[in-house]
This record gives C-alpha cells, structure tokens and sequence, in this order.
C-alpha cells in the first residue's frame, strides 16, 4: 500500500496537502469533501438515472433466481428460472433465432446505409444537405408514422402494394403480407430499415463534417487519387469516435426492435413468425405475471446486448491501428 | 509521388479526388433511396387529404384528386365526441413533453458539466455507467421499473412518465461530450478566482456556452414524449395521452382511415418542426459525441 502511494506522490507534488502524508482512502475521503458541490450537483440527475435504469437491471438479475408473481413474496428457485427458459421452452429459442435474424441484417445494414447516406449527403451543399438530411431522418421521429406501411401492404380493398400487383396481373388473390409467415419476417425488416436512420446517422454526418480539410489535401498531395482511397485512408480512421457511437446505437436498437412488429402485424405474429426474446418477455412479464421467469429473459437479453456491444466496439477500435 | 492530380472545380471551389462519374453514381443512389424513404411519408400526407370516394377507389390511386380538409376536420370532430373532454389528453401530452423535457435539460446538463469540468474522485466511474446504459434498450428493465415504482406510489400518477424522463442517458452523454470542448477551461477558472461560486459558474457562464446542445437535448427528449402512447404504468383515462386517444379513435373502423391518416399527419408534425427548427444545433452537437475506446 504504502509503496503504491510514493509512486503516486512522486507526480502529485503540487498539491496543497502532500498526498504521501495520507492513506489513499484518507485521500479520496478529503478529495470527495473539497469537492461536495459536484455531487451535489450531479446527485438530482443520477438519483433518476440510477433509480430507473441501472437498478432495474440489477433488480432483473436478483428476482431472476427467485419464483415471484407480484402478489406472494418471492421464492428462491436458484438457477431453475435459466433451466427452463433454455431446456425446456422451445418458444424461446425461436424468439432467439428471430432476434438473431433481425439484429444481425438490422444492424448492420442500417449501419452501413447510415454511413453511405450520410457520406453521400456530405458532398451537397449547405442547404439541400439540410433538406436531404430532413428527408431521411423524417421516418425515425414521425412517431406511429410507420404504421402507413399497414395501409400500403394491406390485404383489403385499401392495400396499394395488393392493388397494383393485382392491376399487373402479377397475382390473381390479394396476399395477406402481414398475415402470412412468409412475408412478415422480410417486411418487418424492410419496415425497420426504413425507420433505422437515426441518432447514428446524424452522429455520422456531423463527424463527416469535422473532419480537418487540410487532412484532405494533404492526402491528394501523398497520392490518394479516389474518393474510395481518401474515405479508408483519412476519413474513417478520423471519424472512430462517431463509429463506435454509431455502433452501440445501432446495436441496441437491432435489438430492441419489438413494438413495431406488434403494431404491424398483431402479437403474436402468425405461428411466431416475428416473435423474438423483446416479446417473449413481454409476454411472461405483462401477461402472465411470472415475474421471475420473465427477470430470467430480461437478464439473458441484457448480456446478449451488452456483450454484443463490447464486442463490436473491440473490432472497431482495430480500425486504423 | 507525382501522381496525375484529379481536381475539378465545383461551385467555384477546387474539389480533389471526385470524378464526375462518382458524383453523378452517388447523386443516383440518393436520389433513388430518397425517393424509396420519401414515399410512404408522401403516401401518408395522400391519404389525409383524400376526401372519402378517394379513400374507398380500388385499386387505390397514389396521388389525391380533389385534396379536402375533411378527414382533419374530421378528426377534430371525433375529438369533441369523446368520452374524457380531449382537452385532457393534449394538456397531459404537453405537460409531459414539456415537464420531461426541461427537467431533463437541467438536470442533464448541471450533471454533465460535473462531469466534463471538475475532478472528483469517482467521476470515470460514473461516466462509464451512463456509457453502459447506451448499450442495453430500456425495455429489458421495464418490469423491475414498475416494482420499483409501485414501490415509490409512481403508478398512475403523470410523473411515472416525467420522472424517468429526466434520466434519459443519451441527453447527458451528448451534453457532457459538448461540454468538454464548448466550454474552455480557462474561463471557467477566471469565474472561480473571481469568487464565483461553482452553481453559479455552471448556471452563468457554461450554460449559455452550450446553446446548441440544449436543442439537441429538447429534440431528442421532446419527440419520446411527444409519441408516449399507451404506458403499462397508467391506467386511468384522465391521464392518459394525445397518442393513446388518438389510436383509440383510429382504431373504430375502417370508416375512420381518413382521419386515422389526418391524425398521423398532425402527431408527426410537430416532432418534425422541432428537428427543423434546431437541425444545425444538433449537428453542431453530434459533431463533439464520439465515443473514446
């Protein structure tokens, strides 16, 4: 201990008392009084932040080893909760392989598409940028506006998609897309395309935005001749901080696509076409109170998100090294 | 590396390395994808103005023929019929828009300039939780968020949905990434040898440096609030939302597809003019939001 802190005061002779004097919990005590302010300043924000959002997570992971339904007090089951949920609930692992499915093409796609686009956007000027970047982002903060997509792929007199192909003579029955199995996996993909554009996309054109100019003709001068060249040599290892924000945004938005898929084609979706873990824990959480179980699912997809994301930004921190 | 330089200039100024098939490949390809984005927009704004012959012609027709304003109309009617006075759900749903959102925005950034301007021991830790939370969608801890708030006496009260709000973690992630470099040190440190308190540097001098990312935090706030529909922490009708009402009211039948498409108009609108109004703000803020691994 006392060899840790000589190393310490070696750099931190400046300071008014000699931290060598003083054990490091001594340290950190009379540090945390001189700067009271800041938590107090900083307890209103993080009481709610912690109160709402980490708690709960920690809470799942408590109740997740006990039997509870809101009423009895809870009952110790140890790991009986992860047993059942992955040996014996064959529900559970299609909503696995769907959230699989929809997480790994969501993610990435909307990754890849929100880098193009907003790439692409870049090169406009300042006010079709604005006016562009309206357009794209327009989907993502329109609120219920996706449900349009009922209307156009409805099966019923008022379904456009029906109406043309029937015009055509591509089909001769209209086709119930959000009914039928078939359909509901690739529309419901489509649909989460089309509303993906979001945060990431505005994060990517802004560090489009900052990246230095000289850097550019400085690059033309060292003999990058493409756009292609100038975008893997100097724009992307420049933008990392946005690449890695974007990541864990789109990440976490791939998996936590569920309402739409509710408001699109009912819950459950036919012979569970689109139903993934999202769903499964609403269904044992909301619906039939099996608190416990339901801690067990919310727990196991925490750390598939969590896990998923630190992963990703692993990869990405190699880009440029 | 004397390379042949492809320059041309655009606009009166000199661009390196675009050739003019790219650009018009890259034109194309936006074009094309804004189109693809564009329509179900267009489709939706069609549908509001058709008037009712429209809405029933099959095959459907794309474009309007005799715009009205009926269904809009309509919708205000439907309104006034409903069983709570609709007054009631608009006051709720701009109580809690507002409400959340400027609790938010203070809070937020009196906790992000903590964290971006002073040392304190436990600062990193700190951060690196909200970074966490960035990582995990909030609907796996919606369970053991209503525990915890029957716990508290929050159900169905209108702060079971301002509250939280004001947790919101990308708020302070964005906020405190601006702060960091909006606000320089050196004035901050003038303020204190002035004998200016810690609370009042924030509030006077790094509050109005940050303009921009208030707008940001307003937008992003504003439009979750805005779209709040049905909570599981709500039951009772008086407090319920403009979203909720609305889906109540669209969900009446087929008849009502007119209005059902009015309503999505107005409801995106306004989140809409929000982004609008404060688009260069937000990008000026996204510009600072890295993520540092």
């Amino acid at each position: 201990m006392s060899a840790k802190v000589k190393t310490h005061s070696n750099d931190e002779v400046k300071k008014p008392v000699a931290r060598k004097d003083l054990s490091k919990a001594a340290w950190t005590w009379k540090e945390m009084k001189k700067n009271w302010v800041a938590y107090a300043m900083l307890a209103p924000y993080y009481i709610v932040f912690l109160l709402f959002t980490i708690v709960p997570v920690i809470v799942s992971l408590v109740l997740s080893f006990f039997e509870f339904n809101m009423i009895e007090p809870p009952v110790w089951v140890g790991i009986q909760n992860y047993t059942r949920l992955f040996l014996a609930d064959d529900l559970f692992v299609t909503a696995c392989k769907n959230t699989l499915i929809f997480a790994s093409i969501i993610g990435p796609v909307s990754y890849i598409m929100s880098f193009c686009v907003a790439w692409f956007i870049n090169e406009l000027g300042p006010k079709l940028r604005a006016v562009v970047t309206l357009i794209f982002y327009a989907p993502n903060i329109g609120g219920s506006v996706y449900l349009i997509w009922k209307t156009l792929f409805s099966s019923d007199s008022y379904g456009y998609v029906n109406g043309i192909l029937l015009d055509l003579g591509i089909i001769t029955k209209a086709i119930s897309f959000f009914e039928d199995a078939k359909y509901i996996m690739p529309l419901c993909i489509v649909v989460a395309l089309w509303l993906s554009l979001g945060t990431s996309f505005l994060n990517f054109i802004a560090g489009l935005q900052g990246v230095d100019h000289s850097l550019y003709e400085a690059g033309a001068v060292d003999g990058i001749s493409n756009r292609w060249q100038e975008l893997w040599y100097i724009t992307l290892p420049y933008m990392k901080p946005q690449l890695l924000l974007s990541a864990v945004l789109a990440i976490t938005q791939a998996f936590g696509f569920g309402q739409v898929v509710n408001d699109l084609c009912g819950n459950p979706s036919t012979d569970y076409a689109a139903w993934t873990i999202m769903h499964h824990l609403d269904d044992y959480g909301g619906a039939r109170f099996e608190i416990g179980y339901a801690s067990a699912i919310a727990t196991v997809l925490f750390i598939v998100m969590v896990g998923t994301n630190q992963l990703v930004k692993k990869l990405l921190s190699k880009v440029g090294q | 590396m004397a390379k042949t330089q492809k320059m041309r200039v655009r606009k009166h100024r000199v661009v390196l390395n675009r050739s003019v098939g790219g650009d018009t490949g890259i034109f194309f390809f936006l074009a094309i994808m804004g189109i693809v984005m564009f329509l179900p927009m267009l489709y939706t704004i069609m549908q509001s103005l058709k008037p009712l012959d429209e809405l029933w012609y099959f095959p459907p027709k794309f474009y309007v023929m005799n715009p009205t304003t009926k269904n809009f109309s309509d919708l205000f009617r439907l309104m006034s019929q409903s069983w709570v006075p609709f007054s009631r759900y608009i006051f709720n749903t701009v109580l809690i828009s507002v409400g959340g959102t400027f609790g938010h925005l203070i809070l937020a950034a009196m906790a992000a300039y903590v964290l971006a301007k002073i040392k304190f021991p436990g600062r990193n830790w700190l951060f690196q939780t909200v970074v966490l939370s960035l990582m995990f969608h909030t609907t796996v801890a919606s369970l053991s968020k209503f525990i915890i708030m029957s716990g508290i006496g929050m159900i169905d009260t209108i702060w079971s949905i301002i509250i939280p709000a004001w947790g919101s973690s990308l708020g302070l992630y964005l906020m405190k990434q601006f702060m960091e470099s909006a606000v320089a040190d050196a004035v901050l440190e003038s303020a204190r040898i002035d004998g200016c308190r810690e609370f009042k540097t924030f509030w006077v001098i790094a509050m109005p440096m940050v303009k921009p990312a208030w707008l940001t935090l307003i937008m992003y706030s504003f439009k979750d609030l805005w779209n709040t529909g049905n909570v599981i922490y709500i039951y009772s009708e008086q407090l319920k939302t403009l979203n909720y009402a609305i889906n109540q009211i669209i969900s009446g039948g087929i008849t009502r597809a007119g209005a059902a498409a009015a309503s999505t108009v107005v409801m995106m609108a306004v989140p809409i003019l929000v982004f609008v109004v404060s688009q260069s703000n937000i990008i000026e803020t996204m510009g600072t939001s890295g993520m540092k691994d």
